[in-house]
């Protein structure tokens, strides 16, 4: 057997192992159904969300919604790094602003983004917004500030001016920082659409699976859960791709 | 006539606890087309007069002066080769030799006209579309060499540009380098502290002394190229070269002792 086979097979060994144990239990009347339903009781639960139509409407709501809060986020993040990655004094006007409001997590907004926004789209943006924004700023930051002097010098001699020098050598040079803060961003942007859909709006998956609690329908809130994990992959899975394209001249992806 | 003249430049650091005197009361001049070897141990200021003359470093005194014009920064008039290759790692080789055209607004055609032009005199062609991460060492000089000889700088600094290299591509990239020179009539300036390489590539050789850089010795060298480096006239200069150079690198590990 080829060993990227053998690989697939072990990787599928364990959760094929839980997943009989899990619904063996089940089956043996060993829990309530509302305590832990059966895992083919999540399935047939999930199917039937999806056939209503409503799960698309849920996916693509939350998928909105980290999409909006996180350009607007890292589309804030991302001048503003390079401008105090690159000037010290705009660095000492900014940074004591970000070191106070960095720790603070998005949660903690939540009541002043309700009184600021009201209930709806605009917090929940507002608050994703927040998370993705820290990430991608501190690591542009850092990004720029650790771009080696050496190509620096050499564009200045070969006759970069300001301009090509922050399009041509300082942003690709910090790119592998910045994807690193964009992914960053992108997972607290994901934990932060579940949270704020729990209390300001009335679709997406966080919504859903609160709501699911309302009736204690333990098989949605569970199927609402996986699917948010499904989607965090495939997400990841997608920046991963962006990152191997991005940083194909990079060193550190070889082997 | 002289293309580029050093002024009494004297350069020192300002450390926190004490200055330490690069340079001291430089004059040197070089004409046009020649090739000039700074031989020194580390610590001489070879690297310091260097970086001078390229505008990255301002001297404390004293001026410098390339084709009538005072060095007041860096710029494409005087190219520099790095002893670390510093091509652009996100670019290919294609790109980064064609940087220096792209920012002076080169139009397309004549880029890729010099660029394809360059890849067969330094025998890149191959590696055209390849990125700097799958080159070796000597391979991504020549793409440094190159990135220059496309903005056709008429002086070219060099840092120690082949010291990281074995000693057979070492000896192909001066040969290169040779013809090039010969080809272009370009003005070299090339730093070293290998007494042979000096010997190998230069019209002349300036060695310097250890803390404070001062020129120790003008030596003009006549020896017609592909020199000999196991030839008598060869030998007999590595030798008097050699002992000035030990004398300042005596200095410098005495210096290392103390733990300075």
């Amino acid at each position: 057997m080829p060993s990227g086979m053998k690989s697939l097979m072990r990787g599928i060994a364990m959760p094929l192992l839980l997943l009989i144990v899990w619904e063996s239990v089940c089956r043996a009347g060993l829990v309530s159904p509302i305590m832990l339903p059966s895992p083919s009781a999540i399935v047939i639960k999930w199917l039937e969300w999806l056939r209503s139509g409503e799960l698309l409407v849920d996916v693509l709501g939350s998928l909105g919604r980290v999409t909006g809060g996180f350009l607007l986020g890292a589309g804030l993040a991302l001048p503003l790094g390079l401008f105090m990655g690159s000037s010290p004094r705009t660095y000492e006007y900014f940074n004591p602003i970000i070191q106070v409001l960095r720790p603070i997590p998005p949660i903690a907004w939540i009541p002043m983004s309700i009184l600021w926004f009201g209930l709806g789209n605009p917090p929940a943006i507002f608050l994703i917004s927040l998370g993705a924004f820290f990430p991608v700023l501190m690591n542009t930051i850092s990004g720029v500030q650790n771009v080696d002097s050496i190509y620096l010098r050499a564009a200045r001699n070969l006759g970069a001016g300001r301009s090509a020098m922050f399009r041509r050598v300082i942003l690709p040079a910090a790119t592998p920082y910045i994807l690193t803060g964009i992914r960053i961003g992108i997972g607290t942007a994901f934990i932060v659409v579940i949270v704020s859909e729990m209390i300001a709006v009335n679709n997406g998956l966080g919504y859903r699976i609160l709501e699911a609690r309302e009736f204690m329908w333990s098989d949605k809130i569970i199927a609402g859960m996986v699917t948010i994990g499904l989607l965090g992959l495939a997400i990841d899975q997608m920046m991963n791709a962006l990152n191997t394209y991005l940083l194909r001249w990079h060193r550190g992806l070889d082997s | 006539m002289e293309y580029i003249s050093i002024n009494n430049l004297s350069k020192t650091f300002e450390g926190s606890e004490r200055s330490v005197a690069a340079l001291q009361n430089i004059n040197l001049s070089l004409s046009q087309g020649e090739f000039v070897c700074l031989l020194g141990p580390s610590g001489c200021g070879k690297s310091t007069l260097l970086n001078a003359i390229a505008g990255f470093i301002q001297p404390t005194s004293g001026d410098i002066i390339v084709n009538g014009q005072p060095v007041v920064g860096p710029g494409p008039d005087r190219g520099v080769v790095f002893q670390e290759y510093a091509i652009f790692p996100w670019m290919t080789v294609a790109r980064n030799i064609a940087f220096g055209l792209e920012i002076k607004g080169t139009g397309d055609a004549e880029i890729r006209e010099r660029v394809d032009a360059l890849l067969d005199t330094l025998g890149l062609r191959e590696f055209r579309d390849r990125f700097p991460k799958d080159l070796s060492g000597g391979m991504r000089q020549r793409v440094a060499i190159a990135r220059l000889l496309a903005i056709d700088s008429p002086v070219m600094l060099m840092d120690e540009p082949f010291g990281a290299l074995d000693a057979l591509t070492r000896r192909t990239l001066q040969d290169e380098l040779l013809r090039i020179w010969r080809k272009s009539g370009k003005t070299i300036l090339f730093v070293t502290h290998s007494i042979e390489e000096s010997l190998y590539l230069s019209n002349r050789i300036v060695v310097m002394t250890y803390r404070p850089g001062t020129i120790k010795r003008n030596q003009i060298v006549t020896m017609a190229h592909p020199r000999d480096p196991a030839g008598a006239e060869f030998n007999d200069l590595k030798r008097e070269l050699g002992q000035l150079v030990m004398e300042e690198q005596e200095r410098h590990t005495r210096d290392e002792m103390k733990g300075e």
